[in-house]
């Protein structure tokens, strides 16, 4: 029975800001041991599904389940990746104390990050190539840096469960393929990744599974099952326009991937 | 008056010593809350907080008819966390966002406040005397039991800051993936929060609710210019905070009629002119100076064609 539990169960979960509802009535199920992608138009909720799931904004109604227990009980076993747009990079501050944040969690109160930590960052680093860099001003890194330093500090966290939102965004082809290989790294040591996921090329190329939203879950499955023509067009609506099918892309070149990227995430939301 | 006459009063003069001594103190302790205010953008309120105590200090005087700094204390630091709640129920609960709900509860309990003051210097009560030099403040009322009781309770909010340091820090950069580790931040945020309220009641007798602000921003600001790591921040911030202090007392003490709040403010203010000119990595100077020098080195260089310049 254990075996079967998923890494994230989520229920007839709703949540809204000022009655407008932003996601409405969600079930998704993610199996342990999976890379899942998040995929949906700009303002389908998938940021919101990471935050609920994280229990950082209000939800009204639903139920969300880390292992088969409540959140609150399985913080310990969940990473977090948030956008890297959410902080101040000009925060006094270097690399390697970043990744330390990491750690302050399962330190508790009153106690200082000190060896042991300092070589868990260490550690981290190196595995996202940014070994070189800890200490460095942290206003000092390009956006891909900056992504790479946030994956360290998830990382530390030492998780079963890595939710991250937008991992690649605004990063380099060859970051890219570093950030994929480690999330295909991370599923081989038995850990779950959600990403939210903008590329809708790559998605059969990178994940396993799919999580088609526009604030109602279209579909939620095996890539090769729901990442379907017609599940696309429910979730985008009008907006996919004359993109082509979605094919198991062959790696050929990822500037033609970036710019397809950059055709599909054209409508850009007001962030 | 020369200098080592100023060095000699500053030692063996008891104002003196006693008023630089609190200022100094004061300067600290709102130089390190004040960056926790800027890195988490929340340097407006102070601005608030500090005129919404007025009302506090009034109230106190009236309720217990004592001018004890320690009462009053007490009052503003009530009517300013009561602000600060105001203020974020007005955000949570309407549509009102931030800045519109700062300016309103400033100005509200200010109304008020002022209001209060000049009910109470009508009355038939000599005690009152005095009460509106919380306005700009009057360091030159600070005795030695007052140094005491601003030492006290700034030494109590500067060991909190280092008990919860890495909470502090993380939640002023990252409040959301504290969050999500199971880290208090509302709690958290509620105890800075209450540091600043702390901080701001404690130079209010000294340098007044008007200017307060400033001992919080601009000390913080010039520090901030100087380093990258947030422990230096913070020290140079409440160092420059004592300089302004002490600095200002100084200054006010050797000139006719100059009153000490708004010269500290001027020193701290001094202080911020030239860090945002000079300081190294950050300053306006320096980075002219490289800019200058970056184009004259590609000006001596021909146009690369292929060849070595």
């Amino acid at each position: 029975m254990n075996t079967s539990v998923n890494a994230i169960t989520v229920t007839d979960l709703t949540v809204a800001y000022r009655e407008k509802p932003v996601l409405w009535d969600v079930d998704v199920e993610v199996p342990v041991g999976t890379l899942t992608a998040v995929v949906g138009p700009n303002g389908a909720g998938k940021t919101t599904l990471l935050k609920a799931i994280l229990g950082l904004v209000q939800t009204a109604a639903g139920q969300v389940l880390i292992l088969g227990r409540p959140y609150a009980e399985q913080r310990r076993l969940v990473g977090y990746v948030p956008q890297r747009g959410s902080v101040d990079w000009d925060f006094p501050t270097n690399v390697l104390d970043v990744v330390m944040m990491g750690r302050y969690g399962a330190l508790g109160w009153l106690r200082r990050p000190g060896k042991k930590e300092k070589e868990q960052a260490l550690e981290a680093l190196e595995k996202v190539g940014m070994l070189s860099f800890a200490s460095r001003q942290i206003s000092q890194l390009s956006g891909g840096q900056q992504q790479r330093v946030f994956l360290a500090r998830a990382l530390v966290q030492d998780a079963r469960i890595y939710l991250m939102d937008e991992p690649f965004q605004g990063v380099d082809a060859v970051t890219e393929r570093a950030i994929i290989t480690l999330l295909q790294e991370l599923r081989a040591a038995g850990k779950t990744v959600v990403a939210v996921h903008h590329d809708l090329q790559t998605v059969p190329e990178y994940f396993d599974r799919v999580v088609l939203l526009n604030v109602r879950k279209i579909a939620d499955g095996p890539v090769a099952d729901v990442f379907t023509e017609e599940n696309l067009r429910l979730a985008y609506g009008g907006r996919l326009g004359a993109a082509p099918p979605p094919e198991p892309a062959n790696g050929n070149g990822a500037a033609s991937r970036a710019q397809k990227q950059e055709v599909l995430r054209l409508p850009v939301d007001g962030r | 008056m020369d200098l080592l006459q100023l060095l000699h009063n500053l030692i063996f003069d008891y104002t003196l010593r006693t008023v630089a001594a609190g200022s100094a103190v004061l300067g600290v302790v709102s130089g390190v809350l004040g960056v926790y205010a800027m890195l988490r953008r929340q340097s407006l309120l102070g601005d608030a907080i500090s005129h919404a105590a007025l009302p506090g200090v009034v109230l106190a005087f009236l309720l217990t008819r004592s001018k004890a700094p320690l009462v009053l204390l007490i009052g503003a630091g009530l009517a300013g966390w009561l602000a600060t709640a105001a203020m974020t129920s007005i955000i949570r609960s309407t549509r009102i966002k931030q800045d519109s709900a700062l300016g309103l509860v400033l100005s509200v309990f200010f109304g008020v406040g002022i209001l209060l003051l000049t009910f109470a210097q009508r009355l038939p009560d000599a005690r009152q005397a005095g009460l509106d030099t919380y306005l700009f403040g009057q360091a030159a009322t600070l005795v030695e039991r007052d140094v005491f009781s601003i030492a006290g309770l700034g030494a109590a909010a500067l060991l909190v800051i280092v008990l919860f340091w890495k909470e502090f820090k993380l939640i002023s950069f990252d409040r959301e993936f504290a969050a999500s580790m199971g880290l208090a931040v509302n709690l958290l945020d509620a105890i800075l929060t209450t540091l600043m309220v702390i901080a701001i009641a404690l130079g209010l007798q000294a340098v007044g609710v008007v200017l307060m602000s400033a001992m919080l921003i601009a000390p913080a600001a010039a520090a901030r210019q100087w380093t990258d790591r947030l422990a230096w921040v913070v020290l140079l911030a409440a160092s420059f905070g004592a300089l302004a202090g002490v600095g200002g007392a100084l200054i006010s003490s050797a000139g006719q009629g100059l009153s000490t709040g708004p010269t500290i403010v001027l020193v701290a203010s001094l202080l911020v002119l030239i860090s945002l000119l000079f300081a190294p990595a950050r300053g306006l100077l320096p980075a002219w100076l490289r800019q200058f020098r970056h184009r004259r080195a590609l000006a001596l260089q021909p146009p690369a064609n292929g060849e070595e310049p």
